[in-house]
């Protein structure tokens, strides 16, 4: 037995070791074979050999001492407690309770009814056994207390729709079949034949639908989302200018002693116009972000199409609307009644009127050489108030020397001479004895604010005219204006007696209408393409020359010379052509012959008030503002009056 | 006789015309379609003989690919009325005789 034990012990050994070499203890007993192979039985049994055998007991019933058969077999060798808990012990049974107590509670409401059920099933099988219920019928899932994560969200479910009373038959599948397989049939016969017909004839299907879609109605469904997506992708883009646009102030204009200056801000450009020249630019009366600009050629070798662009300083990067015409456009207005109408003077003698909201690229109307067009350039077209019809009318000026009044009458454009511009005392004597008279060629008009017949005209002789509509031969003044073609000329916004002229004799000039001779005389050193009014104050004005320069005058600052020339085309010989004031932002857009418009920030220098004095109220409104030319004019007007004394 | 013949070749003809899904009515994005169309005709084959069995496999395919809960009828004739969730329906005609509607709704 002895050595038997030890053997066992050395194999485990040898098992556990890596050599497999047989170590013997030194004092193992050397057995024979026969020895060895000898069988010793043992039976194990669960009686304990060292529990007592004899044990006995007093009984008080019989008084005698009785052996007692039952002796308590159990041996303990080793005994120590442990953490875990039976499931099913009532400890187990608590602790569960306890850990899932706030779960309960918070699904209680969900589970009452179930758990009320289920009570009621195990009373009523309670009362039929007459037993006990099981404790608890349905044990609560221990969380996995390292790797649980109790927060839950719910996926957005779409929402729930009835799909009414179908019966599938088998002659309704059948029927289907055929209805599909006849379509399959016609289709492949129109088609060429092809392989897995059924697929193709989905796909094609989808394609041609969607083709369709496309070509027309989705494109126009989606144009409003386009629109704004295209104006929220631009106005990240362009944020800093959008920015500079709203909030800059140039706060070194402080040391700058009434000098000012321009902060370009957008530049607007589009491909198809890159050759052609901005010939008229004009802020919609409406929408003060909308303007118009018209593209043309001034190099009368040199002329192509025309176009006619609205841009928005929403979207720098496309025009809002795109017309385009045969003829180079010269002059545009916008009606300040109708702000979706546009008419346009054109370069061939033409007049039109565009309107925006028809999506053709075509104007609405247009003149034509039976309905007595001019027979050179117009150079501008203005709105008119409505006649006494009240129908839509607007006049035009053009080289070949006539001022026509346009009247829109049931779609159709009539046209009325105003007057001729004809030169006094200068008649041409033609061949064979006829007397020709020369005509003067308008470049340029405007209209008198208040007085409604009173409007000027400027020529390409450097003459302007004081015209009255109500003569049609005669002038009611003329001014020897310039030396050089006049390029524009304008009234005063507040002061209803002076207007401004420019020409391409490098000067500006301004004018009181009732003196022949002018007030102030600017030299720019360069043809004077345009110049504009501002719109807040009677005393700033901006001119555009040749040279790429743009001038900016306030008289009440400075009457002799301009607080602000600044270089705003982006190269040397782009001329700039066109200036217009933003009738509420203080931002001009100017136009170059390269076909850029560009959008310019004044700086506060430039849109300067009177400043204000202690204990004086600061007044507002245009007679402060009619006071304030007045004042300069005067000192102007004294000498000349005294000269004429 | 000939009648029967010409009705044999038609029903043979049917038969085999007739095997390719039919779409009756989906509201389900094009991709969910094309799954799920794919995943009935493969149960459909799979389980030719028992529509309890192609039914659960489309179910559970479903409930992995597009979460619970889907519920799937397929066979030669039933009715239903059913409330689904939009655009998570599928009815469609397979193998010329069998109809399988396939709809979510949890």
């Amino acid at each position: 037995e002895n050595s038997n034990l030890s053997t066992e012990v050395g194999e485990g050994l040898d098992e556990w070791g890596a050599a497999k070499t047989l170590i013997k203890p030194p004092d193992q007993l050397e057995l024979t074979e026969a020895e060895l192979k000898e069988e010793f039985t043992r039976i194990l049994t669960a009686n304990n050999p060292h529990a007592p055998q004899n044990i006995v007991r007093y009984s008080f019933k019989e008084r005698t001492y009785k052996p007692i058969s039952y002796v308590d077999q159990m041996a303990i060798h080793f005994s120590m407690d442990g953490n875990m808990i039976l499931k099913d012990s009532d400890e187990g049974r608590r602790q569960n309770a306890r850990l899932s107590i706030e779960e309960v509670i918070s699904e209680e409401a969900a589970g009452e009814e179930e758990a009320e059920e289920a009570g009621a099933a195990e009373a009523a099988e309670a009362v039929e056994a007459e037993e006990p219920p099981p404790p608890r019928p349905r044990e609560r899932k221990l969380a996995n207390q390292f790797n649980f994560i109790e927060r839950a969200s719910k996926t957005l479910n779409n929402p729930l729709s009835c799909k009414p009373c179908l019966i599938v038959l088998q002659w309704e599948i059948y029927d289907a079949y055929v209805e599909e397989l006849e379509k399959m049939e016609k289709s492949k016969e129109k088609e060429k034949p092809r392989a897995h017909i059924a697929k193709k004839e989905e796909k094609r299907k989808d394609r041609k639908s969607t083709s369709l879609e496309s070509q027309s109605d989705d494109i126009t469904k989606v144009s409003k989302a386009a629109k704004i997506m295209e104006r929220m992708v631009n106005q990240n883009t362009f944020d800093d200018i959008a920015q500079d646009f709203k909030y800059f102030e140039d706060a070194s204009d402080e040391y700058r002693d009434q000098q000012g200056t321009l902060l370009p801000l957008w530049k607007f450009q589009y491909d198809k116009t890159k050759r052609l020249a901005v010939t008229a630019i004009s802020w919609n009366p409406k929408y003060k972000d909308l303007f118009a600009v018209g593209y043309g050629s001034y190099d009368f070798m040199k002329q192509s199409w025309g176009m006619l662009l609205l841009y928005t300083m929403k979207n720098p990067s496309f025009p809002e609307y795109v017309f385009s015409s045969e003829s180079g456009i010269m002059c545009l207005d916008i009606h300040s009644d109708h702000p979706h109408l546009v008419a346009v003077g054109f370069y061939d003698g033409n007049v039109a009127i565009y309107s925006l909201k028809k999506p053709s690229s075509q104007p609405s109307y247009k003149s034509s050489a039976k309905s007595g067009k001019h027979t050179e350039p117009v150079w501008q077209v203005k709105w008119q108030k409505d006649d006494m019809d009240n129908n839509l009318n607007f006049f035009s000026v053009s080289s070949d020397g006539r001022i026509v009044s346009w009247t829109l009458v049931k779609n159709e454009l009539v046209h009325t001479d105003v007057i001729k511009l004809s030169v006094e005392g200068a008649t041409m004597q033609g061949p064979e004895g006829l007397q020709l008279q020369t005509l003067g060629c308008g470049t340029s008009f405007d209209f008198h604010k208040k007085i409604d017949y009173l409007f000027l005209v400027g020529t390409e002789e450097g003459k302007i005219y004081k015209c009255s509509k109500c003569y049609s031969s005669q002038f009611l003044d003329v001014f020897e204006a310039h030396h050089m073609a006049v390029d524009a000329v304008s009234w005063n916004p507040y002061h209803m007696k002076v207007f401004i002229s420019c020409s391409s004799d490098w000067t500006v000039k301004i004018w009181d209408h009732t003196i022949k001779t002018p007030m102030f005389i600017y030299d720019l050193n360069s043809a004077v393409g345009d110049v504009a009014w501002s719109p807040y104050s009677s005393t700033v004005f901006a001119a555009v020359t040749n040279d790429g320069k743009a001038h900016v005058f306030d008289l009440s600052v400075n009457k002799y010379e301009a607080i602000c020339i600044q270089v705003v085309v982006a190269k040397k010989k782009n001329k700039i052509t066109h200036v217009r004031f933003n009738p509420v932002y203080p931002v001009v857009i100017i136009g170059d012959d390269r076909g850029h418009v560009t959008c310019l920030k004044l700086s506060p220098n430039l849109r300067r008030m009177p400043k204000e004095k202690k204990g004086q109220e600061v007044k507002k409104g245009p007679e402060v503002e009619i006071a304030k030319l007045d004042k300069l004019l005067n000192l102007v007007r004294e000498p000349a009056s005294q000269a004429a004394r | 006789m000939a009648d029967t013949a010409e009705g044999k070749k038609e029903e043979a003809d049917y038969k085999r015309l007739h095997s390719f899904p039919l779409i009756r009515h989906t509201d389900m994005p094009e991709e969910m379609r094309v799954e799920a169309m794919e995943l009935c005709v493969t149960a459909c084959e799979k389980y030719a003989t028992n529509n309890e069995s192609a039914a659960k496999m489309i179910k559970e395919m479903m409930d992995k690919k597009f979460g619970s809960s889907w519920h799937v009828v397929i066979g030669e004739g039933f009715g239903f009325e059913i409330t689904h969730e939009v655009k998570n329906l599928l009815y469609m005609f397979f193998g010329g005789s069998l109809a399988v509607c396939v709809w979510k709704c949890s």
